[in-house]
């Protein structure tokens, strides 16, 4: 591996099942040591890509390349150096928690420290118990244990965190947050964009097989405009300048503003000018989620259309 | 080294699954064993042969159970639990490690006949010593040689019948469907000698019969010549052969979306 290339490398990755193209078109790059999130709601394409990049699946044209190897190839060296978490697998309910990670182990020429791999999965407690006592959560972490026996220097994580209740996510997350301090490289898919907020270095937004939007978590929440809101019992018009793009509820005003020093500027003399008090005057940036939401539905008007 | 020993760990584990799964475990071990108790205690006194030279149905049952333990141990074991961990995502879990599949499998089959044997040897020591099954006729070597073709015959179509199983769900029924008529047919818990001719015919061309028919005829030479040992040998071979040749063509690493 030269020095300066990727841990994932995607050009131009097209896939189709029978007449349904599930990704068409993919171009990414992600950074050896990076939390990277493939982010979109079902169907996206997300769950096709990973199983490409992790050798289940044959993409019919583009190429794909991993810690410099050809996935598809499923060579010993390659394996020997990624995780994979799948989507839908279940353990074996005959073996604890132990025992199961102990086998996995001995699958790679470099595992980790059982008590490490316990440790950053949070089953230190619960290494003597079969798999049919853990709660979902608790068997969602013993498969990213299971990924991580062999000191992967990729993991791949596909929806690491679907179906589990608030607390069991906080749980996931600071899990995930361990990772990072090992040094792996993670990628992960999800639809739940405060998940990528709160764990991911960079996260593509993909949706009906296209990366629609990429970034750091906080430049796809900026990807929405700011809103300038307040509360006020108007008796004149507001500047004309502002009228167009004002949502009223009550005497609740909203402002959507794509230059938010202006807008403010233009708002604060007229209420001086006026002498009208704005109450509650505040600056909201939308949430990823709700970002990603007007996203896809803006995605799919577009295909309507 | 390192793939024996990584045999010899996948091998612990393949043991240490089956025992704890006692569903599967009673059905494989418990029931030739009851089988063969029953069957003793009801005929095993009858006899055939002159009344100065008696067979009794004892020395029928023991390798006829022996039959029933191995097609057990491989055939509806490899089938039921390769179907059911593909449909789990066991297999495709398997597929994203760097454990050589050949491991995997041998494991698989490793085991299946050690279990296979281990239970052979169990039906055998309590039939002669409960039942006066007689073995001072038994050709030991034909009976090896037997037991091991039909050993390898029925993993091959226990790998292949789970390539052939849709999902986890039919796969009971379809291991049953295939294995309980046979078994009936195919001299495993009576003799077919007084069933008409077509039926005969139909067991004769699969393995189950050439099974039982060459595991009993070591165990007491006079219940066959050679060149029906032969016959024997050659359909178990040619099922073999055919069974890995579909286990390989149609094996999935994934359940059917």
């Amino acid at each position: 591996m030269s020095e300066n290339s990727y841990a994932i490398e995607i050009k131009d990755l097209h896939k189709s099942y029978g007449d349904f193209e599930a990704v068409r078109g993919i171009d990414l790059q992600v950074e050896v040591g990076e939390i990277f999130a493939l982010l979109g709601p079902n169907g996206a394409g997300k769950t096709t890509t990973i199983e490409i990049l992790e050798g289940f699946l044959l993409p019919d044209s583009g190429t794909v390349r991993v810690l410099g190897f050809e996935p598809s190839k499923h060579e010993r060296p390659y394996k020997e150096r990624i995780g994979i978490v799948l989507q839908q697998t279940e353990v074996e309910q005959f073996l604890s928690v132990e025992e199961a990670v102990q086998l996995m182990r001995s699958y790679y020429t470099n595992p980790l420290p059982l008590d490490d791999i316990l440790a950053t999965a949070g089953l230190t407690e619960l290494r003597k118990v079969r798999p049919p006592k853990l709660s979902g959560g608790q068997q969602r972490r013993l498969d990213v244990a299971l990924g991580l026996a062999g000191n992967p220097d990729l993991l791949f994580l596909d929806e690491p965190t679907t179906g589990f209740d608030p607390h069991a996510r906080r749980d996931a997350w600071d899990m995930l947050k361990n990772l990072r301090n090992l040094g792996k490289t993670v990628l992960l898919t999800s639809h739940y964009m405060d998940e990528v907020e709160h764990v991911a270095d960079r996260a593509a937004v993909m949706f009906n097989g296209k990366i629609v939007s990429l970034g750091t978590p906080k430049e796809l929440a900026r990807e929405s405009e700011p809103t300038v809101s307040f509360r006020a019992n108007l008796n004149i018009n507001l500047p004309p300048e502002l009228a167009t793009k004002v949502t009223q509820l009550n005497s609740r005003y909203e402002l959507e503003s794509d230059d938010l020093v202006k807008t403010l500027h233009v708002l604060t003399s007229w209420s001086i000018e006026n002498d009208i008090e704005l109450e509650d005057l505040s600056i909201t940036r939308r949430s990823l989620d709700e970002a990603f939401v007007q996203m896809t539905q803006d995605m799919g008007k577009g295909l309507e259309d | 080294m390192k793939p024996v020993r990584l045999l010899f760990t996948q091998l612990a584990y393949e043991n240490l699954v089956f025992w704890r799964n006692s569903i599967a475990a009673f059905f494989t071990v418990a029931l030739p064993l009851v089988m063969m108790v029953i069957l003793c205690l009801v005929f095993g006194n009858q006899h055939t042969g002159d009344s100065s030279n008696p067979i009794y149905l004892s020395t029928f049952y023991v390798p006829s159970m022996c039959a029933l333990a191995v097609i057990g141990a491989c055939f509806t074991n490899i089938a039921m639990e390769v179907s059911i961990s593909r449909d789990r995502g066991r297999l495709k879990r398997y597929r994203g490690t760097p454990l050589p599949t050949s491991i995997l499998v041998s494991a698989k089959i490793v085991h299946a006949v050690m279990l296979g044997f281990f239970l052979v040897i169990c039906l055998v020591s309590v039939g002669v010593w409960l039942f006066d099954a007689a073995i001072d006729g038994m050709r030991i070597g034909m009976f090896a040689v037997v037991l091991v073709l039909g050993s390898a015959t029925f993993c091959a179509l226990g790998l292949a019948i789970a390539a052939l199983i849709p999902n986890a769900e039919a796969s009971p029924a379809i291991v049953q469907a295939i294995a309980l008529p046979l078994l009936f047919i195919s001299d495993v818990f009576l003799p077919m000698n007084n069933a008409p001719a077509w039926l005969q015919w139909i067991a004769s061309v699969f393995p189950v019969r050439h099974f039982a028919l060459g595991l009993q005829s070591s165990f007491h030479p006079i219940l066959s010549g050679s060149i029906e040992a032969w016959v024997n040998l050659g359909v178990l071979a040619l099922w073999f052969v055919v069974g890995l040749l579909v286990a390989i063509r149609f094996f999935r690493w994934e359940p059917k979306r």
